[in-house]
């Protein structure tokens, strides 16, 4: 007897953790209008040199694919728990004078560190409007990381460079890790969200200045969920 | 801010920054704060100069003991490039020193310039903190009181090259003309400058806003003959539509008002300025170094309407928008000298008439009543 409760608690222990554990939410974001061209960056003399030949560094507004599928978009849950703050660090890079990657996400408290790969000079100047306080710190070529964090969320904190001022990468901050940023082909996959009903955003940095973007509602179960977004600039 | 830190550039002393290090935006604004150290300097210079003989004790007994103890600070305070920060800190004590050896021994100037010259110095002192504190606070508000002091700064240094020169004792302008007409003069051109200033800290908010141009076209405003719309779709769809390597902030309903007061203002001043050229030409004459003085204002403030129109229609090229600030301040500096030039006449005609008054045997010194029937 005593073994059967036991075997009947295990299963719904197991079920119950794989309840919890939920599936993934996928889908795409798709843009839907032309927009204008993007600008060939004006970059000095010693940027110049490290590009590689062939290629004409330009502006990310909107980066698209053929099938009109938008990189670049940040997608969250909202109104969901904070969760615990990862250890590990978001890593910017300074390389070509331009960050990689140009959006990231991250949680808050989460340390970012800014790497400089190039051999020039370069200044990390983040300049937050509501996550917290705003730092200009110089960073020689190849030198230390320089680690950043903050405390309160904000969707996008601009991170730039004063020097090369077509240098801007971009964090979106929340208090938890169910988010993704949109690959190039659109598409994106935030992992592990418990089985339920959910609000979800996708904020495109250049169509929604303000950090609202558009809302859908996406339902999981343990076979995940899926929700697409069409970004329209024909509006 | 490509200079991250104030008063150091990049951690050395500013004027030991080498030279390869100045790129990009660096090269801007280190050469801005260089600039500024040489105009604080001679501001310094000039305030010492203004003392004549004194100057000497000003140098061994006031910027001597400062130096020595700036010395003395860094030397106990800075965490590093310590000996950078001494030798010029300690080298400003020694040329000080050595100055007063040979510094002039002249008389002093007027009370009214060395008045002049010490509001200079707290000026471009409290200028160079600014800066430094625009740095360091990271407050675009800051840059735009920055940005207006040192309009005003420019003015008080056009005052004090006017007082300082040899036409200020004998300025003859209008003093024989009918004062009356100059002291209308004076106050008209006042009220155009208070005008520019407005205009000028209008363009200080535009440009401390880095939200680049907030409308664009020109004589229409987004299609728009008077006033665009503000609501948030329109501005919404302003900020999706525009591509700008330099990714400035967003522009909002407050940059377009901004903006646009900016133009309304401009062909307020213009009309005014006309206005005011037509009225001085027919009341002083073409002769007249004041009515000569107003053609050539208004011809600054054409170009500088131009250069308003070019800069809208470059998308606010650096160029064209730095000599739009440029001849924004010089139509300012202009203007402010001919308002003093003007009250100098004033005064200097009511002074002549109360000497003639003086000098005159009282019997033949009108009565009121004789003044009056006389007309």
């Amino acid at each position: 007897m005593i073994n059967k409760i036991t075997l009947l608690a295990s299963l719904a222990l197991v079920l119950g953790l794989h309840s919890a554990e939920g599936g993934d939410i996928t889908g795409k974001v798709t843009l839907k209008g032309a927009p204008k061209a993007e600008i060939k960056l004006p970059l000095d003399p010693l940027c110049k040199r490290t590009v590689k030949s062939g290629v004409t560094p330009t502006t990310r507004f909107y980066a698209t694919d053929a099938s009109n599928g938008l990189a670049d978009v940040f997608v969250y849950l909202k109104k969901v728990d904070a969760t615990p703050t990862p250890t590990t660090s978001v890593v910017l890079d300074q390389k070509s004078c331009e960050y990689s990657p140009y959006v990231v996400g991250a949680q808050v408290g989460q340390t970012i560190s800014v790497k400089n790969s190039d051999p020039i000079l370069h200044n990390v100047h983040p300049t937050p409007k509501k996550a917290g306080k705003e730092f200009n710190k110089a960073q020689l070529p190849n030198g230390p990381e320089l680690k950043f964090s903050w405390n309160k969320p904000e969707v996008f904190l601009r991170f730039k460079c004063d020097v090369h001022p077509w240098m801007f990468a971009y964090v979106a901050l929340i208090e938890h890790s169910h988010f993704a940023v949109t690959k190039e082909d659109g598409t994106f996959t935030i992992k592990n969200v418990p089985a339920g009903e959910y609000e979800i955003e996708a904020v495109h940095r250049k169509t929604h200045p303000k950090g609202v973007g558009l809302v859908s509602k996406v339902s999981v179960t343990d076979a995940g969920g899926s929700v697409d977004f069409t970004v329209d600039i024909t509006k | 801010m490509s200079v991250p830190d104030w008063p150091n550039t990049y951690g050395y002393n500013m004027f030991y920054f080498p030279l390869s290090q100045w790129v990009g935006g660096i090269f801007w604004e280190h050469s801005h704060r260089l600039m500024a150290s040489l105009v604080g300097l001679m501001t310094l210079i000039l305030t010492i100069w203004s003392h004549g003989r004194s100057g000497r004790s000003l140098l061994r007994y006031v910027i001597l003991p400062l130096s020595i103890l700036l010395t003395f600070l860094v030397l106990i305070n800075a965490e590093n490039n310590t000996l950078q920060h001494a030798s010029i800190t300690g080298g400003t004590g020694f040329i000080a020193l050595f100055a007063s050896f040979f510094w002039p021994r002249m008389k002093p100037a007027s009370k009214l310039m060395r008045k002049l010259c010490w509001i200079a110095l707290i000026m471009v002192i409290g200028q160079g903190l600014l800066g430094g504190l625009r740095v360091t606070l990271y407050k675009d508000e800051i840059g735009i009181i920055h940005a207006t002091l040192a309009q005003l700064f420019l003015v008080l240094l056009v005052a004090i090259v006017f007082v300082s020169s040899k036409r200020w004792i004998g300025w003859k302008a209008a003093s024989k003309d009918n004062h009356t007409v100059t002291n209308r003069f004076s106050w008209m051109m006042a009220a155009l400058c208070v005008f520019v200033v407005c205009q000028l800290i209008l363009g200080a908010f535009m440009r401390h806003e880095h939200a680049g141009l907030a409308v664009t076209g020109f004589p229409l405003a987004y299609d728009q003959y008077l006033w665009p719309p503000t609501h948030a779709e329109f501005v919404n769809q302003l900020n999706v539509d525009r591509m700008d390597h330099r990714d400035f902030n967003p522009v909002t309903a407050l940059h377009v008002h901004v903006h646009m007061l900016h133009r309304s203002m401009a062909l307020i001043l213009f009309i005014a300025g006309s206005l005011f050229v037509g009225w001085t030409l027919k009341y002083l004459g073409r002769q007249h170094l004041l009515g000569r003085l107003s053609i050539l204002w208004f011809s600054l403030l054409c170009l500088q309407a131009f250069l308003g129109v070019a800069t809208v229609w470059s998308n606010k090229a650096a160029d064209i928008a730095t000599i739009h600030v440029l001849i924004g301040a010089l139509t300012l500096a202009l203007g402010s000298f001919m308002v003093i030039a003007a009250r100098r006449s004033v005064f200097l005609a009511k002074e002549a008439s109360a000497m003639r008054h003086r000098e005159m045997p009282s019997d033949l010194i009108p009565t009121p009543e004789v003044a009056v029937a006389k007309g």
